[in-house]
């Protein structure tokens, strides 16, 4: 009884606050609230809530379409109006949601940008996105903070100050005069403050794949716990609230011994231990998802969900360091960690989560995640010798998802792990 | 014999051909059968399974009568006709029945000049039956890898194509309407019966046989053994008949098979049962080649580049993804084309002058590329050779990603048996990665259904190579 009331609650949780924003763009008109478009990786939502506006996501709204199976239909709104078949899906499903009404996942209307903010440039495609929505939103105020890479692999205090420069000069400056709100720092800090307590509760929930059998999937399951901090409410005592039960339930089946909750049930064995790069896909969800629980695979961890954030290796928001602390947040967001920074986490993860093999998911139109991603595999495949499969689909265009493809790759991938596991296990008994 | 013997079963069922191997308790391949995959994946298994059992005897007739073999030329070519004359019995029984299908259907018909169309049904048969008949008997059709539906169709098609228009639609109609249920049949065969047969024709085969003069177009042992089979026949026939009880009454008791290939879900074997081709094809080659550590395999509808360790073990794969334009089927639509039988693409392909490019990211769009290249006055055999030179580039890609070439490397697959395909990869597998050791074996095409009747002996995950080559020595 109280695993499943606990599961409940903290979905019951993050349902209310995903309805609760959704409600409240579909008011910001009449409440007179500002709205933000931005992007996750490397996402302000702090500042955003300083200056009281509400997010909108448009990558969230994309997988969401794909999620509802309506991606498909807005895919091919947007390359009617000749957005190539090459380009990013998200892109084109945004798009073409927009352009059929711009009705958002819970069958709200998705209000109209007063500010498209780019916090992060290493994906070029945001770049593009943005400039095509500024064409249909010609009133939107268009903020663009460039982000350097982490090309050597740090974060040099120059390049802190170059983003600080820009926040100063560029970012609050239009966040005043959009919203007509003076910037208040003491605000900022406390947003701060409550988004590190939620990240040290995320470090640890991911952190609970270290139990054998794991008491989460930290990549099919992991993407519904990133949802709150990926969607604006990081910074926000709900969310701390969220990850807080959230813990404690993931605890519980600790205590209980219970592997990851899919969507038929509780996964029974776990055979494998896995750690997956790249985004997963979203239009076949879960079928995705079942082939890898039918084969008794559990994800111990994942780039994706890192994809708003960074914190395994202890960094965290600092309310002392206010701008600062936010400059590093952008610079640190996974996509903008350089090739061999990306191995030695996922290496990482490798070890720490004891994980018998590493799948890659290559997104061809994504090319933050693509770019590297074979040569990371190759790395990591001869460092710790660690049997790698490597499949390909798409974010949100059903047409790219092959099953029998994929399900046959992950087949012959499972087992090679079989009878590399038996030959471990001969030779080390 | 007071020990049964153990056999063990592996099949492919690819999705161009069904492969089965049959091999013994020494991983010794006895047996092999292939015939097309069709609609009905288990009569293709079935076929498949069937022939690599007659195979099995043949083997087993042939490992009685070795010392014969190896000393009268007589007997190995007796043996090697036998064979393809064998193949012939089986080829005429699903003939017969063709005929009566064709002859049912176009019965049915309401053509206006239904009686017409049988009566050409009725010539064309019998001008194609003696002409295949013959070149089983006498030019070893059998040996040839065509199948059923090939060697019909390609001699059908010729008669009507001479006849007039009206006949066309009908005469096709009949044949695709026919064809498949036919295909389809699961027809059993009395292993011992079929050979008398067979030794009947080859009988008057051999006495029909004028002597040949030795005009020099042919090596020497070629009319030694066809003078000596001539002579003595009836001493080889003598001794096959005191044998081919044993051999047909011997069980080939298939102890424990495994299936693979991308069928391999609807075989009707339990799941433990099931193994990816992935694993079968790297086990298979390595079991040929055990210094191998990179397999490539270019079969219908997909290539793969395998790694694999000093067990045989798959390390890591690569496969082709949603796109056919670099395996068996990109030829087999070129083929189609070019209104040529796969079989004449690769030799065509290598008396070319040049390599024509071709911007082969498409299956289809290389139709009308090629097309296009004929039109302006290219050479169809520097197409060829252009388009065989594209899918091993697409191949040589997947080798790159799956991690290169680092040791002995293996080709295996049906496309492995096209010797243009086979040229462009030691070209280019040289080019890239060096000298190093290339294996090409006539039984390439066999190897995932080797691996997987290997798995099928170790008894699948419960006795891997490390604790198997324990468990062989003990034995011993």
């Amino acid at each position: 009884m109280s695993t499943e009331a606990q599961k409940e609650k903290s979905m019951i949780l993050q349902k209310e606050m995903i309805s609760g924003l959704f409600n409240d763009l579909s008011k910001a008109k009449e409440t007179g609230k500002k709205v933000c478009y931005t992007f996750i990786p490397g996402n302000l939502s702090e500042l955003i809530r300083t200056f009281d506006m509400l997010p909108v996501y448009p990558e969230i709204n994309a997988l969401q379409s794909a999620m509802r199976k309506k991606s498909a239909g807005y895919i091919k709104e947007a390359e009617k109006h000749a957005h190539s078949e090459d380009v990013c899906t998200y892109v084109k499903c945004d798009v073409g949601m927009m352009m059929k009404g711009n009705i958002g996942p819970t069958g709200e209307k998705i209000p109209e940008p007063d500010i498209l903010l780019l916090s992060y440039t290493g994906c070029f495609t945001f770049l593009k996105w943005f400039e095509t929505l500024k064409r249909e939103y010609p009133n939107a105020v268009v903020i663009m903070v460039h982000t350097p890479y982490q090309e050597n692999a740090k974060m040099t205090p120059e390049m802190t100050q170059y983003m600080v420069k820009q926040f100063y000069e560029e970012v609050i400056p239009k966040m005043e005069k959009v919203t007509g709100i003076k910037y208040d720092e003491a605000k900022l800090k406390r947003h701060l403050e409550l988004s590190k307590e939620a990240e040290d509760w995320i470090t640890k929930i991911f952190d609970t794949t270290k139990h054998r059998p794991s008491p989460i999937d930290a990549y099919f399951a992991g993407v519904y716990y990133i949802g709150p901090i990926n969607i604006g409410f990081r910074g926000t005592q709900e969310a701390v609230d969220y990850y807080k039960e959230l813990y404690s339930e993931i605890m519980e089946r600790v205590r209980l011994g219970l592997g990851p909750i899919t969507p038929e049930g509780e996964m029974k064995e776990e055979k494998y231990r896995l750690v997956v790069e790249g985004p997963p896909n979203w239009t076949s969800f879960r079928e995705f998802w079942k082939i890898f629980y039918d084969m008794g695979a559990v994800i111990v961890a994942s780039s994706y969900t890192k994809v708003g954030g960074v914190y395994d290796m202890g960094w965290r928001h600092d309310a002392n360091r206010p701008l600062e602390s936010l400059a590093e947040y952008c610079m640190n967001c996974y996509t903008n960690l350089n090739i061999p920074q990306r191995i030695d986490l996922l290496s990482k993860c490798i070890v720490d989560y004891q994980a018998d093999g590493y799948v890659t998911n290559s997104i061809k139109s994504c090319n933050s995640f693509s770019a590297g991603q074979l040569g990371m595999m190759r790395e990591i495949e001869d460092r710790l010798e660690v049997p790698v499969g490597f499949i390909e689909s798409d974010l949100v265009d059903p047409r790219y998802f092959s099953y029998s493809n994929i399900k046959n790759r992950l087949e012959s991938y499972f087992q090679m792990l079989e009878q590399r596991k038996i030959i471990k296990e001969s030779t080390t008994v | 014999m007071a020990i049964m013997n153990k056999y063990y079963l592996g099949i492919d069922l690819g999705s161009t051909t069904s492969k089965a191997v049959i091999i013994n308790e020494k991983d010794e391949i006895i047996g092999r059968g292939i015939t097309n995959t069709r609609a009905n994946y288990k009569v293709a298994a079935d076929i498949a399974r069937e022939e690599a059992i007659y195979d099995a005897r043949f083997t087993l007739l042939s490992n009685i009568i070795k010392e014969d073999m190896e000393a009268k030329p007589e007997f190995k070519k007796y043996m090697f006709d036998i064979r393809t004359v064998f193949q012939y019995r089986q080829f005429k029984r699903r003939m017969d029945s063709l005929e009566k299908k064709l002859n049912q259907t176009a019965s049915e018909f309401s053509f206006q000049n239904k009686e017409a169309i049988i009566g050409k049904l009725k010539s064309i048969i019998e001008t194609i039956r003696p002409k295949i008949r013959h070149e089983f008997v006498n030019e070893n059709l059998g040996s040839k890898n065509q199948f059923f539906r090939d060697i019909v169709s390609e001699r059908y098609n010729l008669e009507v194509g001479k006849l007039g228009r009206e006949f066309y639609e009908p005469l096709m109609l009949a044949f695709d309407k026919s064809i498949t249920p036919v295909e389809n049949e699961m027809v059993q065969f009395n292993f011992k019966e079929l050979v008398f047969e067979s030794m009947k024709t080859l009988e008057e085969k051999y006495k029909g046989l004028a002597d040949q003069q030795e005009d020099g177009s042919k090596e020497d042992w070629y009319y030694a053994e066809l003078n000596a089979v001539k002579n003595n026949y009836k001493n080889v026939e003598l001794s096959l008949r005191q044998h081919i009880e044993t051999v047909a009454g011997e069980d080939i008791h298939i102890s424990k098979m495994v299936g693979t290939g991308y069928g391999r879900a609807l075989l009707p074997f339990p799941e433990d049962c099931i193994k990816s081709e992935i694993l079968c094809h790297a086990f298979g080659a390595h079991a040929i080649f055990p210094n191998t550590r990179t397999v490539l395999d270019i079969g219908g509808q997909d290539t793969k580049a395998i790694q694999v360790d000093s067990h045989g073990l798959v390390t890591s794969f690569h496969m082709n993804d949603r796109c056919a334009a670099g395996c068996g089927r990109y030829l087999g639509y070129i083929a189609d084309e070019f209104g040529i039988s796969l079989n004449e693409l690769g030799p065509e392909a290598m008396s070319a002058t040049k390599e024509t490019t071709i911007c082969s990211t498409c299956t289809v769009f290389a139709g009308a590329e090629v097309k296009e290249l004929l039109h302006n006055g290219e050479e169809r055999s520097n197409i060829l050779a252009g388009l065989h030179k594209a899918i091993v580039q697409r191949a040589m890609s997947l080798i790159a990603r799956s991690g290169g070439v680092k040791n002995e490397f293996t080709f295996t697959g049906g496309v492995a048996r096209n010797q243009a395909v086979l040229k462009y990869v030691k070209q280019m597998v040289t080019d890239s990665y060096g000298e190093l050791t290339m294996n090409i074996h006539t039984d390439s095409i066999f190897m995932g259904a080797l691996g997987g009747a290997m798995f099928a002996r170790r008894n699948i995950n419960a006795d891997l190579p490390k604790a198997d080559q324990k468990t062989t020595k003990s034995e011993i």
